[in-house]
């Protein structure tokens, strides 16, 4: 067997070399084992990663280790040859990657990809009614509302760039929803408030918040990260709710998608008490089209469920410099999901290389070495398909010992601040500041903007300055608000010219509305940036295709502003009966009193002697004194 | 001698003759018995009022969630339960245990649970929200987890808790409905025939108060506490800070736990819950709506969910199964052009694209006034007989 899977690891390494990029390879080594696989990230190619891959690993056993993608996810597919006339036309893989963080914390990221070859969109074809690993509720909604891609993502907490590098897949605060539809809608909007009323019931979210108040239309931030010919941004939406909770229900529904649901595999560990117990959680739905196959003549639907979570249990004071899966999770893995043709979890030991800075047991021999987003890291890697990942016990806990104390992080290469300056309740400026850290090269960012429309922006006042000098943006594309109906959408396309920083200011007034007593506002993150960024080797990511191999897409988000809109002054009635009414009685009252009085003379008294005589006279009957 | 054996051998006889018959009639009897309540599904309604952003509200979703966590495991499913949380207590940042939500101090007893489904929160839950639910009329987009989908052979649960008063509720502080609203609403439920029979939970403050107008048939309505009381809340928790739950609904909790699928437990047991004793405000309830005797109506007819189950004894052969589609090899000459990925920041295209053709739009309001305007000082300046030149 293992001469068999030799033999043909042999065969493949021939037919990797020949496809993939001679530029960089990809390593992928098994310390015991000779048959060693070289495999290239770079042969990514124009036809797309999964192209390349799943040809040729049509040909391995599933036990294989494989390359890790720079997302660190599983895109390629392994299962036996098997006897069937047919292959596999659905399948799906599961992964986990632990990543220890500088600050002795851990960043976990799960990442469930269920392929499916077949076309929900195409009308020659019999209406897909079988549904084997695909869910069968989001298979519906991507037929009806004719969706071409979906990409869903709920987070709570905000992902701190500057201490925990770049995650894998970026998401902001809250929901955010965004969706191509396909060419051949002809009611976008319509289709568009129906699809997120029906995303609210599967997912127990409020998305039905979502209407023409928040959703943007961007002209050139986002492109389908699918397949796709033409990009017509009339069928692109977007939209975010920033104040958007995430709790377990949330993660029900999210997990009922999975085809072991919460039984087996790795979405046994998905326990709520202790996702929630942490500073970052995110959970997102990335629904696309892909290559099938290397020709990429026909679509395939790749559904990528990923779960973010950071542990800061160390950094918050509440537990000590040491991890294991029991300690994250309150659970052990006992076995891989038996729908899964790959089940792996992999341990990022790039800080580690003799093992100076903490250990790791059940010790493995497997590593696998994968290109992440510019930085080539190596990885301890442990096949959940094989038994003796299991071990005597049955059961699977990694446990990772902090030895020593590890340096500085390397400041990420990119980064976004953002806030609001400027007093008082009436104005105020939106400074988003990006740094570029990059010690000589200059990267194209595209920078976009959505603010809703009760502030009101003065572009006028747009100033972009990088090192202290005015900064042209090559491209700006800028839709105004409308009061009530649709919020502000600004996309620069801007140089970073290297290690600086350029900031963005732009002043608006706040507009006086009625929203509820605690009225201040979440503007939406801005979702900055993409760069395009050359270096020697290949850089790739499974998850964004890229056309030229020496290039990587990041997207990097910035953190909600929370504005404080003014309020009415409540005291104002009072005030104002008081006021008039002073005024009434004063002013009216006086006149009043003016006009309608009467005046008598009133004759003084007389003194008492005269009143004396005047009482005798009046006796006599004699005319009485004056 | 032969007499006496000849009569037992009659009435031995008679008894394996009839006793076949008595058995049949037992069984009859209790088939009876199982369609008697006439029902064939459960609903629930679950809302919690509190006032969003307020943590010391914390009791009144660990009161609806008590209530869920009965109703889900004597057996009705989260497609037949509408749950409506007005505020988010589990994953509040000043929960120090995220995603539980207690309710028995020491935290013995999580019933937010790991398998929840909220269907109206925070902001959803409004007056308009709850009124459409019962009565039905929901816009057409609404998915079917927030619809309340009742037949006339449905028996809904409904529970309320909050902040309430003297015939009213209040709902997130800015709205109230009132015991009218109420029991409008149930008579809509009736005339559309949304309901076989309902029970009607309510633990606020006067909540005697919110059942007294009721005037449709088969409702049946239980209170915390009777007009010009208060209902109190049960016991803090030293570690969360705030009272956990009320107390009715706390004895209530006590009691649906010994309660089981398969428990006769009925509706006069309920009545007996919290007498004044433990709960310092005095229940109350009514049932003179009510056609059948609460002595025969049985908790799980409310509270749990009616499975009818068909015992059949004959084969049933199942239809083969659906062959797949055609293979991709066969329609794989109609696509033969290769699709590709798009550049995720095509530098040079966006700089130079095209700006966007806008869709045209007819005149806004105000440019059609000014051209009307425009038009019709000319009129009045020159005259309606050189209308005719220009047409």
């Amino acid at each position: 067997m293992a001469a068999h899977r030799c033999g043909l690891s042999l065969v493949c390494i021939l037919i990797f070399s020949s496809l993939a990029h001679p530029s960089s390879c990809d390593t992928l080594e098994k310390a015991n084992d000779n048959t060693a696989t070289k495999r290239s990230i770079s042969e990514v190619n124009t036809d797309g990663s999964v192209a390349g891959e799943d040809m040729n690993e049509r040909q391995w056993q599933s036990t294989d280790v494989e390359v890790n993608r720079s997302d660190g996810t599983k895109t390629s597919e392994t299962f036996t040859p098997a006897p069937a006339p047919a292959p596999a036309r659905d399948q799906f893989q599961e992964e986990l990657v632990i990543r220890p963080l500088h600050s002795g914390d851990i960043y976990a990221s799960f990442q469930f990809r269920t392929l499916w070859d077949t076309d929900f969109l195409q009308e020659r074809q019999k209406k897909v009614s079988h549904y084997r690993l695909f869910p069968k509720s989001l298979g519906q909604v991507l037929s009806k509302f004719s969706v071409r891609e979906l990409h869903i993502s709920f987070t709570q907490g905000f992902w701190r760039t500057m201490q925990w590098g770049q995650p894998f897949i970026p998401s902001p605060p809250g929901a955010e929803l965004w969706v191509w539809f396909h060419h051949t809608v002809s009611d976008v909007d319509g289709n568009w408030k129906e699809l997120t009323n029906v995303l609210s019931g599967i997912f127990c979210a409020s998305l039905n918040f979502i209407d023409m108040t928040n959703t943007v239309q961007p002209s050139a931030s986002f492109k389908p990260l699918g397949l796709g010919n033409a990009t017509d941004h009339r069928f692109l939406r977007y939209a975010t709710l920033p104040r958007e909770i995430v709790c377990t229900e949330n993660l029900t529904p999210w997990k009922k998608l999975l085809p072991c649901g919460s039984k087996a595999g790795l979405a046994v560990l998905m326990k709520s008490e202790k996702l929630f117990h942490s500073s970052f959680h995110s959970q997102a739905v990335h629904i696309r089209p892909i290559c099938q196959d290397e020709q990429c003549t026909s679509k395939a639907w790749e559904l990528r469920q990923t779960l973010n979570v950071v542990f800061d249990h160390y950094t918050s004071g509440q537990g000590k410099k040491e991890w294991s899966l029991f300690k994250m999770f309150s659970r052990t893995l006992t076995e891989a999901c038996p729908l899964a043709s790959s089940s792996k979890v992999y341990v990022d030991i790039t800080d580690n290389p003799e093992g100076e800075l903490f250990e790791l047991s059940p010790a493995t021999h497997l590593l696998s070495r994968a290109v992440v987003l510019g930085d080539r890291r190596t990885y301890s890697v442990y096949d959940l398909t094989r038994a003796e990942t299991f071990g005597q016990l049955r059961s699977f806990n990694l446990l990772l010992r902090w030895k020593g104390d590890s340096g500085d992080m390397l400041r990420p290469l990119l980064h976004a601040e953002r806030y609001v300056a400027g007093f008082g309740l009436q104005t105020g400026e939106i400074h988003t500041v990006i740094y570029n850290n990059h010690p000589y090269r200059a990267f194209p960012v595209l920078l976009m903007d959505s603010v809703p429309w009760y502030l009101q922006l003065y572009v006028h006042t747009l100033t972009v300055t990088s090192k202290s000098r005015d900064n042209k943006p090559s491209y700006i594309h800028y839709q105004p608000a409308k009061d009530r109906h649709r919020p502000h959408l600004l996309e620069m396309l801007i140089q970073l010219p290297p290690h600086s920083m350029t900031e963005v200011t732009v002043q608006f007034e706040r507009a006086l509305i009625l929203k509820d007593l605690t009225s201040s506002a979440l503007v939406p993150s801005m979702v900055a940036m993409s760069t395009n960024f050359t270096q020697d080797q290949p850089l790739f990511s499974s998850f964004v295709p890229v056309k030229e191999e020496s290039s990587y897409f990041v997207r990097v988000y910035t953190e909600p502003l929370l504005v404080n809109l003014p309020t009415p002054d409540f005291s104002m009635p009072y005030n104002v009966i008081c006021l008039t009414c002073t005024v009434v009685a004063v002013g009216y009252g006086s006149f009043y009193n003016l006009l309608t009085r009467t005046f008598q003379v009133d004759e003084p008294s007389p003194p008492l002697a005269k009143r004396l005589a005047n009482f005798i006279r009046r006796i006599r009957g004699v005319p009485l004194l004056a | 001698m032969g007499y006496y054996s000849l009569l037992t051998t009659c009435a031995f006889i008679h008894l394996l003759v009839f006793m076949p018959y008595a058995y049949s009639n037992y069984l009859e009897n209790k088939a009876g018995q199982f369609f008697s309540s006439g029902h064939t599904n459960n609903w629930a309604v679950l809302v919690s009022l509190n006032k969003l952003g307020f943590w010391f509200n914390y009791r009144h979703v660990a009161n609806t969630l008590s209530v869920y966590r009965s109703v889900k495991r004597l057996g009705i499913p989260d497609s037949h339960i509408v749950l409506m949380l007005a505020d988010d207590m589990a994953c509040n940042y000043r929960n120090p245990k995220p995603a539980t939500v207690f309710s028995h101090k020491n935290m013995e007893l999580n019933v937010y649970g790991d398998d929840v489904e909220v269907d109206y929160r925070g902001y959803e839950v409004t007056v308009e929200n709850f009124l459409r639910v019962l009565t039905g009329r929901l816009p057409p987009s609404t998915p079917r987890s927030k619809r309340l989908l009742s037949d006339d052979r449905s028996n809904i649960l409904i529970y309320l808790t909050g902040h309430g008063g003297n015939g009213f509720l209040k709902f997130q502080d800015s709205e109230e409905i009132s015991n009218m609203e109420l029991a409008d609403a149930f008579e809509q439920m009736w005339q559309k025939r949304r309901y076989n029979e309902l029970l009607f939970i309510i633990d606020t403050c006067q909540g005697a108060s919110m059942y007294e107008r009721f005037y449709s048939p088969n409702l049946m309505a239980l209170a915390s506490s009777q007009v010009g009381e208060d209902s109190l809340s049960h016991q803090p928790d030293l570690a969360i800070g705030v009272h956990l739950m009320d107390k009715y609904t706390f004895y209530l909790l006590e009691f649906l736990e010994e309660v089981h699928p398969a428990s006769q437990a009925n509706m006069n047991d309920l009545f007996k819950v919290c007498p004044q004793s433990q709960c310092v405000s005095t229940p109350g309830h009514r049932t003179d709506l009510f056609q059948r005797n609460p002595g025969s109506v049985l908790i799980t007819d409310f509270f749990g969910s009616v499975r009818k189950v068909e015992i059949t004894k004959d084969t049933i052969n199942l239809t083969s199964s659906v062959k797949p589609p055609i293979q991709r090899s066969g329609s794989s000459d109609m696509t033969i052009e290769s699709l590709t990925y798009v550049d995720q920041l095509p530098v040079a295209e966006i700089i130079h694209q095209k700006p966007k053709q806008k869709d045209w739009h007819p005149p806004d309001g105000f440019i059609l006034g000014l051209w009307t305007l425009i038009l019709l000082v000319f009129f009045q300046t020159y005259g309606i007989k050189h209308l005719k030149h220009i047409f």
